[in-house]
């Protein structure tokens, strides 16, 4: 999890286009100016990137189905709930699935869950558009493969 | 009044907290009842699930920039209500 990017996922660790859903997990750093002011003397994991990690793992499944081609950006959020407390250290595994794939967006169910406990989750709408230029396009097959997104995966899922 | 209308009409209402005796098949869904582009995509959302159908947002959007359809013909119910029953028996034939 690289905070200072903002990005929140580490690795793909299963991604099923057939089923429609995929898993990442991602380790939360055990240091980060994040956690000196939320909060001091009680490091805490924020709830909305928590919600953020839930949207970009939604994310990736949307870009793989549409192969690259398409760039998902975070629409809204619904039902979210965060269930207890992520520390710094902890690893967190992050799962979303389709719910309904419309004309230019999509609907997904999210989840965190960290040592076998649920975290949070909530329903995630992206907008599903064309990339608005071809440095974004590049730069996020790039991201894809840091996080062990193949083009074949993507393909055969 | 079509099934249809009376259908989305409840959607509208419910999606976007918008008084049910308020919308009419002659209100537009944009000018008249304010709803803009991102509730407009939930209530695509609970249209496809009520219908079994994707309405083809992209297509009525590229057919309105381009100018080969007015938002009227989209987005006015009682029309939105047609095109629905034309994409519920697209996809029964």
């Amino acid at each position: 999890m690289r905070l200072e990017y903002f990005q929140l996922i580490d690795r793909i660790v299963d991604l099923n286009l057939a089923d429609r859903r995929i898993r990442c997990e991602a380790t939360v750093p055990s240091a980060s100016t994040v956690f000196e002011g939320h909060f001091p003397g009680f490091p805490l994991m924020p709830g909305v990137l928590l919600i953020e990690a839930m949207a970009q793992t939604s994310g990736w499944l949307i870009s793989a189905m549409n192969r690259f081609e398409r760039m998902p950006f975070l629409a809204s959020v619904k039902e979210a709930k965060l269930r207890t407390f992520v520390l710094p250290g902890h690893v967190l595994a992050i799962e979303s699935k389709l719910v309904h794939e419309g004309s230019g967006y999509a609907v997904l169910d999210a989840k965190v869950r960290s040592s076998d406990k649920q975290v949070c989750d909530a329903t995630i709408t992206l907008r599903v558009m064309e990339f608005p230029n071809a440095e974004l396009a590049g730069e996020m097959r790039k991201l894809a493969a840091r996080v062990g997104l193949t083009p074949e995966m993507a393909l055969n899922g | 009044m079509s099934s249809t209308f009376e259908a989305i009409a409840n959607i509208i209402a419910e999606t976007c907290d918008i008084p049910r005796d308020s919308i009419t098949p002659d209100s537009h869904a944009i000018n008249d009842l304010g709803i803009d582009s991102l509730d407009f995509l939930d209530i695509a959302f609970a249209i496809d699930k009520a219908f079994g159908i994707k309405l083809p947002l992209e297509q009525w959007t590229q057919e309105v920039s381009d100018g080969k359809a007015t938002t009227d013909q989209y987005f006015v119910l009682k029309n939105l209500a047609a095109r629905i029953d034309e994409l519920v028996a697209a996809k029964g034939a």
